[in-house]
């Protein structure tokens, strides 16, 4: 999540300087634009045939694109080494809390490049193409079942995309009853960004509620706000502090009896898949991302896929297109009917099938009964590490259980001169990928933890005796151990703030850049 | 249960630690009626083999385009991906990595943004482009957005030409808004959008090749948006189209964004795709989506970091400039690579054979009698008028085993005089003998 936030590096703040561990494998790699050529191509193409008309016209290009080509030897060498620069799920512990980091299995991988699924067109005939939409069609029945929802809109892209469908929904329906006057909705202050930012791109104002003592939403707080100008909330549950909103069903009672609607931010979805069904909660609208719960890879940050399961009141309202079965014969809507309350299109074509097929593979694998214990490994992985780590680090909700994720704050770093951006850099140097920092909000210095089912027992504790140990020396004074981290990764400390004060967003030839200057 | 790595025992283990008996104690904060009391209808768990039989089954169900004739456009077009860039893309450390939140464990992936970013600035002729968003359809929408943010106006004006779909999709944003003006199909490119420019218009959406196959002159348009104060948002859908035609950038855009996907992306029904936008360097501070920077680590060498976060919604929330935070990144991954492969030569040579074989079936339909071709310049898909109802010939022509194309009414439903329109698309994978076959195939159904 949001990890960009602490102390600015500098090349003037430099302090040591040591050879890189395993600098032999992970050699620097020049850009593309240093060692490609013009001349060469790495994609061999059959001669043009001179005697074929040209219908280009004045719209021929004339001037050059300044594209370098690598042949494939020079790809593969280049995209490799730079592949070694990175940290991933296969090659290592990666506790990012709210992005559900969990195994990745190639089956997924195997099933979405087959011709049926990876070689079709989303506008060839719906008769050419009955499997795929029956795929969209099983996989509803799954989000459907598991959530205890009577409706899913399959098309939004990633969860934020998603976010977007159900408030849009939420806005249109308040249209048909009459209700567009309201203006604001509730998002705790412990949510999301794309929650916030999401309301007020549909030109919603933002009314933040506090969170109480425990980290949970204080339900008259939230019966405080509700008036007839307010079009719904945004809850995530469970909550991004890790813990299960324990009075959801009042909150949700209390929203629908003041007009309004209960959209659910669904990214912790995993620690409740197959044991508790959010429509049992109340809610109207929430999105899944299926690339944290059901394991479509996040691919350096993307795609994704964030289908919305929505309440009977919201149904009506789902964007297209939308399956529809009759008898055999599968049909996906396209185009709205005359009088549709049917939200329009939230992009082209069908959605991320791609994604969908992924997640379908993985949600068989399981069966709901490997889901239901994923979640329950899940959230005992979160606890276990939270027993283990809470005499060194503070847990400020610790006197319950958490879910899947466990929530530790600053305080025991204080007067050490560590901060939790330093602790997480020293962890880089261990191995490990850092947790999510600074986020939520509400808690200072936060350090969320996310294991997932996926870490073994042995990982477990490997993890806890390194973050016990780095606890440990940042108490004994080490700081430099800290604030110099970290030593050993491919590149040390980079300095963000000179990124962003004066851009380079693109290569420019060393002639050009001089010019420039 | 081979994705669950713990045993009974380590369960155990677990528990005792914690201090429990049961799981269930860890959910105590959860209302009992709620607590796993519904039995879901699904399945239990299956041996990796009867599910790859399932989704195999389910597959075969799917014509796919290499099972026969091809010729479906609009918006998503069937190229060959070099083998390359399929096995780099499975690399673990491009595929199992997040978000490159922790610059100095993710050089892999932020270099590659850099390269991406680079590589689509060159190809749209302008300085700066973004780490790509979810889709064509949705960067268009973005552009709109960020137009009207940039000129602090309502007016939106978009060409006739412009995808369907694209335009639906930005619709459903703007709801009614009546600022947002959207121009009458049009086929053969003879709409005049600069007469609807005017000083409340934040900006202009035109799309070349536009939807039905043209070329389009954007320099007229871009001279006379500016002299009104305006933008113009340049939209493309075939991204091969860039390496024959004059860019974007060369004839006046002020934001280009479009589909990526011909690029290193198999079709997969419609996504995941890759977004493409670009602008000048004056207006990124309103641009959406995640921007990669270069920049120095503590000693001094040269390394790359997401900038500019401060527009973005895990800084600003209610404040952001979208609500985006996933963007499309391993399919921009695929993106590089390939252009990396093709370099100025091979997407020039790429863009001049798909040229030609859409000239060459062009050339053929026109033959039949009755069969019009509207284009007077096209680049790898043009448009024809049938003597009929263009869904049914389609129909039809799938019965044999030809995918002749998308019949404009699939996307402008109730329009009598588009009723007849059928778009086709031509690309290197587009054999002589295919054009044969869908001429031939469609004397017989006229």
């Amino acid at each position: 999540m949001l990890n960009n936030q602490g102390r600015p590096t500098g090349v003037d703040n430099v302090t040591s300087s040591s050879a890189v561990n395993g600098a032999a494998l992970l050699p620097s790699e020049p850009l593309i634009f240093e060692i490609g050529t013009k001349e060469k191509s790495g994609v061999d193409l059959p001669a043009l045939d001179q005697n074929v008309g040209s219908k280009l016209g004045k719209f021929a290009r004339k001037s050059d694109i300044d594209l370098p080509a690598l042949t494939e030897p020079q790809a593969m060498r280049h995209y490799v080494r730079i592949s070694r620069l990175n940290y991933s799920i296969d090659a290592g512990f990666y506790p990012l809390g709210s992005c559900t980091m969990k195994h990745n299995p190639r089956l997924n991988e195997k099933m979405a490049r087959l011709p049926g699924i990876a070689d079709i067109h989303p506008l060839q005939p719906q008769s050419t193409v009955q499997g795929a939409i029956e795929l969209m069609e099983e996989l509803a029945h799954w989000l459907m079942e598991l959530t205890g929802t009577k409706a899913v809109s399959m098309t939004p892209k990633a969860g934020a995309h998603g976010e977007m469908c159900g408030m849009m929904a939420i806005k249109a329906a308040h249209e048909a009853n009459g209700q567009s006057h309201r203006n604001i909705v509730l998002v705790p202050e412990s949510a999301h960004g794309t929650n916030p930012a999401t309301a007020a791109f549909l030109g919603y104002k933002v009314k933040p509620i506090k969170a109480r003592e425990d980290g949970t939403v204080d339900v008259q707080a939230v019966k405080d706000a509700l008036d007839e100008n307010v079009a719904g909330i945004m809850l995530t549950n469970p909550n991004t502090c890790g813990l299960f909103e324990p009075d959801v069903i009042e909150i949700a009672d209390a929203v629908h009896e003041a007009g309004a609607y209960f959209y659910c931010d669904g990214a912790n979805f995993n620690a409740i898949m197959g044991v508790i069904r959010p429509g049992d909660l109340g809610i109207d609208a929430m999105h899944i991302n299926l690339h944290k719960t059901f394991s479509t890879p996040h691919g350096g940050g993307g795609p994704g896929a964030g289908p919305v399961v929505l309440s009977d009141a919201l149904a009506p309202f789902a964007p297209l297109p939308y399956a529809k079965r009759d008898g055999d014969k599968l049909t996906l809507v396209e185009n709205k009917g005359e009088g549709s309350d049917h939200l329009g299109r939230l992009s082209a074509f069908h959605g991320q099938m791609g994604m969908y097929v992924r997640a379908l593979t993985y949600m068989l694998s399981h069966g709901v009964d490997g889901l239901g214990r994923a979640a329950r490994d899940a959230v005992l992985n979160a606890n276990y590490l939270k027993a283990k780590l809470s005499d060194l680090y503070n847990a400020p909700y610790g006197d319950q259980p958490c879910m899947h994720e466990v929530l530790f704050d600053d305080s025991t770093l204080k007067g050490t001169g560590v901060s939790t951006l330093d602790l997480a850099k020293a962890m880089i140097d261990e191995g490990y990928h850092p947790m999510t920092m600074y986020f939520p909000l509400v808690v200072h210095g936060a350090m969320l933890i996310e294991p997932t089912e996926s870490e073994s027992l042995h990982t477990l504790d490997q993890f806890i005796g390194t973050m016990r140990e780095l606890m440990e020396d940042a108490k004994a004074g080490n700081v430099e151990r800290f604030t110099n981290a970290p030593m050993k990764a491919p590149m040390r400390r980079l300095d963000e703030t000179r990124a962003a004060r004066s851009p380079i967003l693109k290569w420019e030839a060393p002639t050009q850049q001089k010019a420039a200057e | 249960m081979r994705y669950l790595p713990n045993s009974d025992q380590d369960r155990q283990v677990m528990r005792d630690a914690i201090g429990i008996k049961s799981d269930d104690e860890l959910f105590v904060r959860v209302p009992k009626k709620v607590f796993d009391t519904a039995k879901p209808d699904l399945p239990d768990h299956q041996p990796e083999f009867a599910v790859e039989a399932h989704i195999r089954q389910l597959a075969r169900k799917n014509r796919a385009g290499g099972d026969g004739p091809f010729f479906v456009g609009a918006g998503a077009y069937r190229h060959h991906v070099p083998a390359s860039v399929d096995h780099l893309i499975q690399r673990s450390e491009f595929l199992t990595a997040y978000t490159p939140y922790q610059p100095e464990i993710s050089q892999g992936t932020l270099q590659m943004l850099f390269e991406f970013q680079t590589q689509v600035a060159n190809l749209t002729g302008m300085e700066v482009a973004n780490a790509s968003l979810y889709d064509g359809s949705t960067a268009a929408m973005e552009a709109v957005l960020m137009a009207r943010r940039l000129k602090k106006r309502d007016g939106v004006v978009v060409s006739g030409g412009l995808h369907p779909q694209y335009r639906d999709t930005i619709a459903t944003y703007l709801g009614k808004d009546p600022a947002f003006k959207c121009m009458d199909a049009d086929p053969q490119a003879q709409e005049d959008i600069i007469a609807q420019i005017d000083d409340s218009t934040a900006c202009v959406v035109v799309q070349s090749p536009d939807f039905y196959g043209n070329l389009r002159d954007l320099r007229p348009i871009a001279e006379a948006a500016h002299e009104k104060g305006a933008l113009l948002i340049a939209v493309f859908t075939e991204v091969v189209s860039l390496g024959a035609i004059e860019s974007p950038g060369a004839q006046g855009a002020d934001i280009v964004v479009g589909e990526g996907q011909s690029i290193g992306n198999p079709l997969t029904f419609g996504g995941p795709y890759v977004g493409l936008m670009a602008t000048h360097p004056n207006l990124v501070r309103q641009m959406p989506g995640r921007v990669c920077g270069e920049t120095v680590d503590a000693e001094g060498n040269r390394g790359f970091v997401l900038t500019l976060s401060t527009r973005e919604q895990h800084i600003r929330r209610d404040k952001a400039t979208s609500n985006i935070c996933t963007n499309s990144g391993l399919c921009a991954l695929a993106f590089s690579i390939h252009m990396s492969l093709l370099g100025e030569k091979g997407i020039e040579h790429l863009a001049l054979l798909n040229h030609q074989q859409a000239v060459k079936t062009a050339d053929a339909l026109s033959k039949i009698d009755g069969v019009e071709v509207l284009n007077s310049y096209f680049f790898n898909e043009f448009t024809v008028k049938l003597p009929k109802a263009a869904a049914p010939i389609v129909e039809a022509l799938a019965e044999k085993n030809i995918l002749a194309g998308v019949p404009v009414s699939r996307l402008e439903p109730g329009k009598k005089e588009l009723e007849n329109l059928l778009v086709i698309a031509a690309t290197e994978l587009t054999s002589d003998a295919d054009i044969d076959a869908l001429t031939n195939a469609l004397k017989e159904v006229i």
